[in-house]
């Protein structure tokens, strides 16, 4: 084994051009297949992160019909229960209490449709990031009647500055018609424009009492410690409303989640296989050239699982070579880009309508690295079998002769 | 002839053929006849050159001789043991341990030096390092190459190569050794020394050679010579 392991390294670099530009190959098909994995997965992971932090949070409470047709009158029962519990859960970091209305944003400029979100600031703020994404003004806490958060893009539409009146409708509890004029207090963007252009942010009290409730909510909006205890404080929540979590809430960005682990294998095994037919052609042709001395190991007494071995190596010398040199210039790259960001400003606008920001932070989970070098290994090895399989079908006493 | 000294000269020869037959694209147009009923016995220790025209079978029955073709139809008995009837594997083991071969190109391993190559067939059969290591020593003295031993064939000379072949060809103390047209790619002094090495060590060693060739200086130094033409044996002669 050790002599084979000698010719076989040794014949590596025979030709050191060709080797050299086989690994060259192999690297940068790893590289550039990681890296674009790691930026879809980044971009990914920020569209949900964002959602999760901007409105989403980890789980939410609604009652049963509400999410069905956002009827005002589908409020939460037995909301003080429900929040006793929260209280007492170690894993829930914090939680907010919302009033849904759906309503009208009016100015002299025009008037759009919003989501009137009430809610109590100290609360709100803990559970998403609205009030780090202000570009001007304060948190719902300066004004001290019937302040208003708006989108930046509602308010450039709105022409609402600062200061500005915005008047609200919507309907109270019994069905009547509400109009009331709101100072803007504050003006956010988030990453997700759609959001900013359709979600107003009022204090509770204020709406509340305007619309009829006393107390009734009809959002409880819950942050975990992480992501990855939603589902367990998801089961320990005993209510008789509708507990859901952030996938179930927005459907495509756990699917999206799901199926990117999928999607990038996938990629990945093209890639691969785009460098398997690389590494078969020079293998052959490193068969080829060979074929007198391959006869000649066949005609003194090599085996043919040796010959075999000995193509197989070759084959894996060059891998094993790149493959590590690969996934660092990845891991390199990837951990730069993940600290400082790709910045992606030329195309801001269009990501922002996805809920993405403009600059983009790649990130690979550690396991991904292995698979991957596994899948290279694996792929390399049956590359390396066409030409094995072609050195063994030399006739050696033909072979011997070859020019 | 009794039956004691029939049994002696069977365990003598080294190499025996009976009726070999070797036909290419039988059947067809263009069918040649390569061997046409060769017989022929080897013992043990000869110094043998098959000569002939091209085409006149030579290669075709160091071929069969040597396991790496088969006959259409007769016997190979190598070392007594009817090789007709090995296996694949079988084959290629049975060429390691009891063939040696020197090819006409020298096709060594171009990635081993000098020394890594002789010992090569050693490792194949895992032999002891310290065996590889004393027999390598040796053989390379005898070809007056110790001082080439870390050399690469491509750092020397197509004679000191083809002694490389040769000391590789002996290294696991073959039955017999094989040699192709040694000689077709070397000069006359490169041809010398390399006759002068072969012959020495076929009556140091006592191995048995069996070289085909076209060049009068090897036909010249050999002991035995059997003509081969049209795929039949026209002569065999043997010095006294």
């Amino acid at each position: 084994m050790k002599t084979l392991l000698t010719i076989a390294w040794r014949n590596v670099w025979r030709n050191r051009l060709r080797s050299s530009i086989v690994i060259a190959s192999i690297v940068l098909g790893i590289w550039s297949g990681l890296f674009i994995m790691a930026m879809t997965l980044g971009l990914n992971e920020q569209r949900m992160n964002s959602a999760i932090n901007t409105y989403l949070s980890h789980i939410q409470v609604h009652d049963a019909g509400f999410q069905e047709n956002f009827d005002k009158m589908d409020t939460i029962s037995q909301s003080s229960t429900l929040v006793h519990q929260l209280d007492t859960m170690g894993q829930v970091k914090a939680f907010s209490k919302r009033l849904v209305l759906q309503g009208m944003a009016s100015t002299a400029r025009g008037n759009y449709g919003v989501k009137i979100m009430g809610v109590f600031p100290g609360q709100e703020q803990k559970v998403t990031n609205i009030s780090q994404k202000l570009e001007e003004g304060t948190y719902l806490y300066k004004l001290k009647r019937n302040p208003i958060l708006i989108g930046k893009k509602l308010a450039d539409k709105l022409g609402a500055k600062i200061n500005s009146k915005i008047v609200l409708n919507f309907q109270d509890a019994a069905n009547n018609t509400i109009a009331t004029s709101f100072r803007v207090e504050g003006i956010f963007k988030s990453v997700n424009s759609m959001f900013d252009e359709g979600t107003v942010f009022v204090k509770y009290p204020d709406v509340a009492s305007l619309a009829g409730f006393n107390g009734e909510i009809h959002e409880v909006a819950i942050l975990c410690n992480n992501i990855n205890q939603t589902e367990t404080v998801k089961q320990r929540i005993r209510t008789s409303n509708l507990v859901e979590s952030w996938d179930e809430l927005a459907p495509e960005l756990g699917y999206a989640q799901k199926t990117m682990g999928n999607f990038i294998y996938i990629f990945m095994g093209i890639i691969l296989l785009a460098l398997a037919f690389g590494i078969v052609n020079t293998m052959l042709m490193a068969v080829l050239e060979r074929k007198r001395e391959l006869g000649m190991l066949l005609c003194v007494g090599m085996n043919k699982k040796k010959v075999f071995a000995m193509i197989i190596l070759e084959t894996l010398f060059l891998v094993i070579i790149a493959t590590p040199l690969g996934i660092s210039l990845a891991g390199g790259t990837i951990s730069y880009f993940g600290m400082h960001g790709i910045d992606l400003s030329v195309v801001a606008k269009g990501l922002e309508s996805l809920g993405i920001g403009a600059k983009v932070f790649t990130r690979l989970p550690l396991p991904m690295y292995w698979d991957i070098t596994l899948m290279t290994l694996a792929v390399a090895l049956l590359a390396a079998i066409v030409p094995a399989r072609r050195a063994l079908k030399l006739n050696p006493a033909e072979a011997v002769k070859a020019l | 002839m009794n039956k004691a000294s029939a049994i002696k000269k069977e365990v003598m020869n080294i190499i025996q053929t009976d009726s070999l037959f070797k036909i290419y694209n039988e059947g067809k147009g263009n069918e040649v006849r390569a061997l046409n009923g060769v017989s022929l016995s080897v013992e043990e220790g000869e110094f043998t050159a098959i000569v002939g025209p091209s085409g006149s079978g030579k290669s075709t029955l160091l071929n069969i001789v040597g396991g790496l073709d088969k006959p259409n139809s007769g016997k190979v008995t190598l070392n007594n043991i009817d090789i007709s009837g090995l296996k694949e594997n079988e084959l290629i083991n049975f060429r390691l341990n009891n063939i040696g071969f020197v090819f006409q190109a020298y096709n060594l391993i171009p990635v081993l030096n000098a020394k890594e190559n002789v010992g090569f067939i050693m490792l194949l059969q895992h032999a002891a390092d310290s065996e590889i290591h004393e027999r390598v020593e040796t053989l390379l003295e005898a070809v007056g190459l110790e001082k080439q031993a870390l050399k690469r064939p491509n750092q020397m000379s197509g004679g000191q190569q083809q002694r490389v072949a040769v000391a590789r060809a002996l290294a696991s103390k073959p039955k017999f050794v094989l040699a192709d047209e040694p000689t077709a790619n070397l000069d006359s002094k490169s041809t010398s020394d390399l006759l002068d090495i072969m012959e020495n060590l076929n009556k140091m060693e006592g191995t048995t050679f069996l070289f085909s060739t076209h060049d009068q200086r090897v036909i010249d130094r050999a002991h035995r010579i059997i003509t081969l033409e049209d795929g039949k044996i026209i002569s065999d002669t043997k010095e006294k």
